[in-house]
């Protein structure tokens, strides 16, 4: 139970919060939060099973475009919304994933690449999607029971408690898997996948399963994100947001749910450090140059992420 | 009307070689970095980019000695590969594919945004020189312009040249050795760093050199590296990692398929040349030619 001490504690700190923070750093949460979801939706392949994905925004892309066109003028229930945006993405990460996985290493980033490119360019130059302007979500996803509205995510504060119970249950959900039999033949396949075979696994199936389980959390953090913007554009699902995923992974420590989450935070609160006039000067205007300087110190210093930070210090301290 | 349809059909097919070729010049400078050093470089995308902006900031000096320019472009930006190697991409081959990725990523905004410093974010438009800039008939209707047969034939002969350096010249079977084989190559004691030094200067010219040649034909904008080099990786994997024949055939492949699919459904071309790949990827995962010149 060790392990469990610190999300806890984080878990109640973050409960408390809303009644002690602004609007303005409230936002902030939620917004970590979200790429919280997401980067443990991608945790899942690059941590737990060793692939390395560089399209996973074409997942949250189509959870926030079916968010906003299923909702329409009038609005939807939020379970409207998680049943249609979940399942499209997942279906979509089931042809991404069955083509892609026939190739491995490098061909595997650059096919997941493309793929996404792919989804990028339906959403960027068809009708569907509105163009390249995106489209605005009018009204907010609700759960309501025989006519009262129990849960209106235009509430920013019931917006905030959605979020964080979103990332409680996939952080529980992830790590329920990385305990389960499928979690243990996943590290396998990360370990040594021709063992695995060897062994009897169908390797392929596993990683396919990943692969769409990953797609399906990430159109939830898709979902939350075009409810929380009340807006959706093309560039969700660019191949920067895909290069920004991966990076909080990398920034927090790969290996580690708490990593992801680690990882989400630094690059948030680092991308509004560089992007914030008031701290910076007029540097901030030229934000991406601090942030690409900061990546690359970053990876060059600390390949091991944040998490490898504190083994570091402690494996000094102790010779 | 038939002959107008022959026509059209015609300069659609120009079109899609003289796309292709461009595409192969970015593309086979991605597929030799790759095949040789195994880095795989997110900031190829922007090799071309900043040839094109070369080409829009040397167009002042040069005038009509288009060719003069395009010559100076090709060596500063050699030049700039090799320090860039030297400085930054010698780093990289150690580390794992992931942390490849993320560096070059990294790259690509520091050089997007010294792009937006010094020239700022405005498109412009580049001349073509004076002596390219007609067109010739063809048909009764239509014409096709001087400098896109210009970009097709200079993509040909540097197609040319960089076959006969690659197959024919010591450099080029140290090239394709590496391609093959790293380690034995290291150990027959060449000397692999300046190869990897030359073989990555030659890749950066490569790319702004299709900068440079494109630039008059698509004007200079923000984020022109970016859809190229996506493309360019498209064509990498279909044609296979390392080999410089199988991105030439994919290069053409997806130069007619893009073109093509933009006269036949304007809207969706986008796509056309993803399912390309995926159709590839069933029939071969590794490529057409997988390793092999």
């Amino acid at each position: 139970m060790r392990g469990l001490a610190v999300p806890l504690i984080a878990l109640a700190v973050l409960l408390a919060l809303p009644a002690l923070l602004t609007p303005y750093t409230q936002d902030l949460v939620v917004r970590i939060a979200i790429y919280a979801i997401f980067a443990l939706s991608l945790e899942l392949l690059v941590g737990m099973t060793g692939l390395v994905s560089l399209g996973h925004a074409a997942f949250l892309g189509i959870g926030a475009y079916a968010t906003v066109l299923v909702s329409g003028d009038a609005g939807a229930s939020l379970g409207k919304v998680l049943v249609i945006g979940i399942p499209a993405a997942a279906v979509y990460a089931l042809f991404v994933g069955a083509l892609s996985l026939r190739t491995r290493g490098v061909y595997f980033i650059m096919v997941t690449l493309a793929f996404a490119q792919m989804a990028y360019f339906v959403a960027h130059d068809t009708k569907l999607g509105g163009g390249s302007d995106g489209i605005f979500l009018y009204v907010k996803p609700v759960i309501e029971f025989g006519g009262t509205t129990l849960l209106s995510l235009d509430d920013r504060r019931h917006l905030y408690y959605t979020v964080i119970a979103a990332l409680v249950a996939t952080y529980a959900l992830l790590a329920l898997v990385g305990r389960s039999r499928f979690g243990h033949a996943l590290a396998g396949i990360r370990v040594n996948e021709q063992r695995m075979r060897a062994a009897g696994f169908a390797t392929y199936w596993y990683k396919l399963a990943a692969f769409v389980i990953a797609g399906s959390i990430a159109a939830l953090a898709g979902v939350l994100l075009a409810t929380k913007d009340g807006a959706v554009n093309p560039e969700l699902m660019s191949w920067h947001e895909s290069g920004a995923v991966l990076l909080m992974l990398i920034l927090g420590g790969i290996g580690s749910l708490r990593g992801a989450v680690i990882g989400a935070a630094a690059f948030t609160l680092l991308k509004e450090l560089f992007q914030a006039e008031a701290l910076i000067g007029p540097l901030a205007s030229h934000w991406q140059l601090s942030l690409g300087l900061a990546i690359i110190a970053f990876v060059a210093l600390l390949p091991k992420g944040l998490i490898g930070l504190r083994a570091r210090l402690t494996g000094a301290a102790h010779g | 009307m038939l002959l107008v349809d022959l026509a059209t059909f015609l300069v659609q097919c120009l079109n899609a070689v003289q796309y292709g070729l461009l595409l192969f010049l970015v593309a086979s400078g991605l597929t030799l970095i790759f095949g040789i050093m195994g880095v795989i470089n997110l900031a190829h995308g922007s090799f071309y980019m900043i040839g094109a902006y070369l080409a829009f900031a040397l167009a002042p000096y040069f005038g009509d000695w288009f060719v003069t320019r395009l010559i100076v472009g090709v060596l500063l930006a050699a030049g700039f590969g090799y320090l860039l190697e030297w400085a930054f991409f010698s780093f990289l081959y150690r580390r794992e594919h992931l942390q490849q990725v993320l560096l070059t990523y990294a790259l690509i905004l520091v050089f997007e945004e010294l792009r937006s410093i010094l020239v700022g974010n405005d498109v412009h438009g580049v001349p073509a020189p004076s002596w390219l800039s007609g067109s010739f008939p063809l048909g009764e209707l239509m014409s096709y312009p001087w400098y896109r047969v210009f970009a097709s034939v200079a993509c040909i002969v540097v197609a040319l040249a960089l076959y006969w350096v690659v197959n024919r010249t010591r450099l080029g079977m140290m090239i394709r050795a590496g391609a093959s084989n790293r380690d034995m190559v290291r150990g027959l004691g060449i000397d692999i760093r300046l190869l990897y030094r030359v073989v990555f200067a030659g890749g950066v010219a490569l790319a702004a050199l299709a900068g440079m040649i494109a630039a008059p034909l698509s004007s200079v904008y923000p984020g022109m590296g970016g859809s190229v080099l996506i493309i360019c990786f498209v064509v990498v994997v279909i044609g296979g990692i390392g080999s410089i024949t199988g991105a030439l055939i994919a290069s053409l492949l997806v130069g007619f398929v893009d073109t093509f699919g933009k006269v036949f459904f304007a809207e969706y071309s986008g796509v056309f040349v993803y399912l390309l790949m995926a159709v590839i990827l069933v029939w071969r995962p590794e490529g057409l030619m997988k390793r092999g010149y």
